[in-house]
């Protein structure tokens, strides 16, 4: 799991894991459990936003060009979006 | 100065508690632990000390609601026996991986089914892998002195996890016995105020009880572990000190006439002060016979096991607890291991006593011993015996 910068050693590993850096929970990249990613074909995309708004992990967002594209440090792969976008505009594809 | 009154356990349990003065105590009421939940609620109702009492819905949420206020520094005691510490369970392991220093008195009672309300140590067995210290007071003034001696163990700066003080359930809750209070004052200086490593603080926010996957949980659990052993060496010193203040001796295993003894029985609890009796009537019969009384289950003392058992022939151990097509009791599995890679070591026989409070009187223990002496050297063909059980 990428980003976030472990203990180097149990020795190291904070008393009862205690986080004392409020809001670092986002350092956390649990993208790693993905086996597939979505991927928007915009030609087919009508920016609807209903996969903004299905997306359970909310890493899904609008870009400046009204288009949409998942987060993939958080991006778990579940296909939410993919199973209801009905214009059939995501595709999931296998992580290489 | 110390006051010796007449008590009933259950009720100096929570009187020790509140000599700790405890902010918090979250219980829910079991047989036989209800009187230290209704004392408890007592102490805290008639405002004798500075403190909430916490009328939870369940065992679970008893030790759900302690961990939230001892995370806020808060020193918190709990209780409970059988089904509600096995419903607890989930919860215990938490506990302890958050270093949270609650301290629960454990009336033990056998688990259903059958349904059975009297004492054995089937409720606190399946908890010995939740990372907590556990201790076993063999009669009502351990009780008191283990209660208080555990906040101090469980606050110390280098150990800062829960403790169980394991108090038998009726032999132990129900019985008034004439019990040395110690003074407030003595308390007070033994036991200074809990200093939190961490606080749930709106001022200064943290996060307890986070989240750790494949990438770092095999080192938090070593660090557990290594929290455990270490802690051996404080409570060590917190005896040593409690010795020094109050007059009475701690050590993780007792021995009662063990010069000389070639034969050794080990118990838990307060079945040893009958096996004393016993020891006493064997070494008057000329039977060589020593007792061992374990006071300190969890960290297992390993050192202290090894070099009480030095020149035995037999180790009987008694166990209040079956794990079920297992190796008989969880005591003797474990003191068999302990002993495993010693040169030399004594034949270890494994008896199953007391199970739901079947009665062991004096001469119980010795027909055991007896036996044990018998036998000598000579192999078993069954690793444990349910001793007692009726048979075609």
């Amino acid at each position: 799991m990428a980003a976030k910068k472990w203990p180097e050693n149990w020795q190291n590993v904070n008393r009862g894991c205690v986080v004392f850096r409020p809001g670092s929970a986002g350092d956390y990249h649990t993208g790693s459990w993905r086996a597939q990613q979505p991927v928007w074909d915009n030609v087919k995309c009508i920016k609807c936003g209903l996969c903004y708004i299905v997306c359970p992990e909310g890493c899904i967002s609008e870009g400046s060009d009204g288009y949409y594209s998942a987060d993939l440090d958080y991006c778990k792969g579940c296909g939410i979006c993919t199973h209801e976008c009905w214009p059939r505009a995501i595709k999931m594809v296998e992580e290489g | 100065m110390s006051k010796r009154i007449g008590i009933e356990v259950a009720v100096a349990a929570a009187e020790a508690a509140a000599l700790c003065r405890f902010d918090v105590a979250a219980v829910y009421p079991i047989t036989p632990q209800s009187h230290v939940a209704e004392h408890l609620s007592n102490i805290v109702a008639d405002g004798r000390i500075d403190a909430e009492f916490i009328t939870v819905e369940s065992e679970h949420s008893a030790m759900s609601a302690a961990m939230g206020a001892s995370a806020t520094g808060a020193r918190v005691v709990t209780a409970t026996s059988s089904q509600g510490l096995m419903y607890m369970h989930e919860v215990l392991p938490i506990a302890s991986a958050m270093r949270l220093p609650i301290v629960m008195a454990i009336a033990n009672r056998a688990v259903s089914g059958p349904l059975n309300i009297l004492n054995d140590h089937s409720d606190i067995m399946p908890q010995r892998d939740s990372g907590w210290i556990s201790l076993f007071a063999e009669n009502g003034q351990e009780v008191v002195d283990m209660m208080i001696q555990a906040f101090k163990i469980a606050e110390h700066r280098d150990v800062q996890l829960p403790v169980n003080v394991n108090i038998d359930g009726f032999q132990l809750t129900h019985m008034v016995e004439p019990l040395e209070m110690p003074d407030q004052k003595e308390v007070d200086k033994f036991l200074p105020p809990y200093k939190p490593y961490a606080t749930l603080h709106p001022d200064k926010p943290v996060s307890m009880g986070t989240f750790a996957m494949n990438d770092v949980y095999t080192e938090v659990m070593k660090a557990k572990d290594a929290a455990l052993v270490n802690s051996k060496e404080v409570i060590l010193a917190v005896w040593k000190e409690w010795e020094k203040r109050f007059g009475r001796a701690y050590e993780p295993i007792e021995g009662y006439r063990v010069k000389g003894a070639e034969i050794l029985m080990l118990t838990m609890g307060s079945m040893g002060e009958t096996a004393a009796v016993a020891i006493d009537e064997l070494r008057k019969k000329g039977i060589p016979a020593g007792l061992l009384k374990m006071k300190l289950w969890r960290p297992f003392p390993f050192d202290e096991l090894k070099k009480a058992v030095k020149g035995a022939k037999t180790l009987i151990v008694t166990d209040r607890a079956v794990s079920f097509g297992g190796p008989g009791g969880p005591v003797a599995g474990e003191v068999r291991s302990a002993l495993y890679d010693q040169p030399t070591r004594p034949a270890i026989i494994n008896e199953i006593i007391g199970l739901g409070g079947r009665d062991m009187m004096v001469e119980h223990f010795m027909e055991i011993v007896m036996k044990a002496a018998k036998a000598g050297r000579k192999k078993r063909k069954e690793a444990y015996e349910f001793y007692g059980v009726r048979e075609a």
